[in-house]
């Protein structure tokens, strides 16, 4: 069985985001950038069903500017077996138009099973996984939080409103991976002195038709300066005052 | 004239209140582009309350139903979706950001090469075209996108978009639509209920959260009585749901849930970046932490500087003593 992970590289959590002159993109100078969180439990789900016997090869795919190369050579630490860099200069925020570009390449690797993250922490779309799945043609089960490959079978749960489903579908299939599957594994010492060495196949892509674009990007508003209403027990009274009377929220 | 489609939601035949969201919006965003608001319902032994969607500004429900959509299935409910988009001609298709409309519609978009939106917090219409604005980042900063496809589809975020009443006593004309007979892919063996009868921490008005420093499993029961006595859901921070002391499920932040409730309590609970993204959409915040320095203290609407295990418990009686 041959897995396909993809990886999207999006600033850290902690990141402070700036947004450019133009208002368009955000300034990246100083930013720190990381694997997507949820595409390591992709890759950490690839590498225990190739330990288990169940896959046999893993390559991780990634989209994006020259800086995406970083976040393949994390996948080669962790373990996955070949990378692909697949490079265009503007990813946008269209799920759509990543879909299609995505697509292309996918079509011509080939894969049984395609693990990817639920949403990227960036544009928080969660569009890109079925967006995919219907450009290829193949079931998706998305946001799952645990997985089982039978054979040609695979049962996953995947997490609801108030509710888990429990979900089977046939390879090729694609599955976007939520926290709770597994915990991801640190790449080891060996594993990031073979990141370091190795040679990152790249291939440009044309870039998409855009469905939808950025007229503005802009910052939240900020929220009154609130109030310290008193210590301890003694300022229960008072709060729940304000509650009722001037928030207006009991 | 075109035509606003509102895809709603059902949860155990009855209407869940994202769908009143979706159908007000849509009737919203009719009055200014002038187009009819046809309303989708899909589901298993729905209700007649679906004509009541009138009263939201539906002019026309199409009710989709059957034993085979007793539980979500994305095969059917695309079919369904993308029939009643042909079928009305539809320009623009609303629906909630649930956990069905974030793994529906992008299936929907992808089909009709529509541009899409999600879990959008605002629709403007500007010299003639669509306008939405979503979170980026966790919500450390919005992007305005403009859709320019034929379809655009957009999908909601719970709890922003208020639920309008504009025609009361207005029934909207109910239309059956059929299920499709088509190959199903993936099959649904079980749903299991992971919060029992628990509120939801996506749907509650109030949440009460508490985090690290309630200390144990246990010491939850206090967190879990505010929230009886207040009818709100219990939230948790990573570190509370890390420690096994809750289920993922109530997790509030960048790896949990985004909430946007009327008030949000925080009891033991630092306020990091991650957890702020979950919860920066809360109309009134309260924050109740020992350390007067803890990053909360700045942003929330009202603080109270103790301990959770003095403050909480004079909480639950001072809010007993009101709703008696
Ligand atoms: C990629 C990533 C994703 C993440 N996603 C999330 C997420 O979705 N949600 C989330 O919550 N976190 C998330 N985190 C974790 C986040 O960084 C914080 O570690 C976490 O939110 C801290 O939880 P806390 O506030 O409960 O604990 P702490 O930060 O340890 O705060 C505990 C607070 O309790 C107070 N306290 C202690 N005892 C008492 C007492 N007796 N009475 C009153 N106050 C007391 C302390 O003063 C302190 O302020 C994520 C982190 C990363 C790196
Ligand atoms: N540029 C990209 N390169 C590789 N994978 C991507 C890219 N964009 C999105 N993905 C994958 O799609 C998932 C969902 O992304 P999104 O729909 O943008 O929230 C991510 O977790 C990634 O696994």
């Amino acid at each position: 069985m041959k897995i396909l992970v993809l990886v999207k590289q999006v600033p850290d959590t902690e990141a402070t985001i700036r947004i450019s002159g133009d208002r368009k993109k955000i300034d990246e100078a100083g930013v720190k950038f990381i694997v997507n969180p949820y595409d390591e439990f992709a890759i950490e789900e690839a590498l225990k069903l190739k330990e288990s016997g169940a896959a046999t090869f893993i390559v991780a795919v990634s989209l994006g500017p020259d800086r995406v190369k970083e976040a393949l050579r994390t996948a080669v630490a962790m373990g996955v077996d070949d990378v692909l860099h697949l490079k265009t200069a503007d990813l946008g925020m269209d799920g759509l138009a990543t879909a299609q570009l995505l697509s292309e390449s996918i079509k011509e690797i080939g894969f049984d099973l395609l693990l990817m993250g639920k949403e990227a922490i960036d544009d928080g779309n969660m569009q890109v996984g079925p967006m995919l799945a219907e450009l290829l043609d193949v079931p998706c089960l998305s946001v799952v939080t645990a997985l089982q490959v039978n054979g040609a079978s695979v049962v996953a749960e995947r997490e609801g409103d108030g509710c888990a489903e429990v979900l089977e579908a046939q390879l090729p299939c694609i599955i976007t991976c939520q926290k709770g599957l597994n915990e991801p594994r640190y790449p080891s010492i060996r594993g990031v002195m073979l990141a370091k060495k190795k040679e990152i196949a790249e291939k440009i892509v044309q870039s998409a038709n855009h469905t939808v674009s950025v007229e503005s990007l802009s910052y939240p508003q900020a929220r009154q300066a609130g109030m310290i209403v008193g210590e301890g027990a003694a300022a229960v009274p008072e709060l729940v005052k304000k509650l009722r009377e001037e928030a207006k929220v009991i | 004239m075109s035509t606003i489609l509102a895809v709603t939601e059902c949860r155990d035949g009855k209407l869940h209140k994202t769908s009143l969201e979706v159908v007000s919006q849509a009737k919203a965003l009719s009055e200014k582009i002038g187009a009819g608001v046809v309303a989708l319902v899909i589901g298993s032994g729905i209700s007649v309350e679906s004509a009541s969607l009138g009263e939201y500004g539906a002019t026309k429900v199409l009710v989709a139903d059957g034993q085979a959509l007793e539980n979500y299935q994305p095969d059917l409910y695309k079919s369904i979706i993308i029939e009643a988009i042909r079928q009305n001609s539809a320009e623009i298709v609303l629906a909630p950001a649930t956990a069905i409309g974030k793994d529906i519609m992008p299936r929907v978009a992808a089909r009709l090469e529509a541009g899409m939106v999600s879990d959008c917090t605002k629709i403007l219409v500007q010299d003639h075209t669509i306008q939405a604005e979503h979170p980026i980042f966790a919500g450390k900063a919005f992007a305005l996108l403009s859709v320019n496809s034929a379809v655009k589809i957009i999908t909601l975020r719970p709890s922003v978009f208020d639920a309008i009443q504009t025609n009361p006593g207005v029934a909207a004309p109910v239309e059956k639509v059929g299920l499709p007979a088509i190959e199903i892919k993936v099959k649904t063996r079980e749903v299991k209920k992971t919060g029992g009868n628990k509120l939801d921490v996506a749907d509650a008005d109030i949440i009460v959260t508490g985090g690290r420093g309630v200390r144990s499993a246990e010491n939850f029961k206090i967190i879990e009585e505010l929230a009886a006595c207040l009818n709100a859901a219990v939230g948790a921070t990573r570190a509370a749901v890390d420690s096994g002391w809750r289920p993922h499920e109530e997790q509030v932040g960048q790896t949990g849930k985004v909430v946007s409730p009327n008030l949000y309590i925080m009891c033991g609970a630092s306020g990091s970046i991650q957890h702020w993204a979950g919860m920066s959409g809360a109309k009134c915040i309260v924050a109740v932490n020992k350390d007067p320095n803890a990053p909360i203290i700045e942003r929330a609407d009202y603080s109270i500087i103790g301990d959770l295990f003095e403050v909480v418990p004079a909480l639950i009686e001072e809010i007993r003593k009101i709703r008696g």
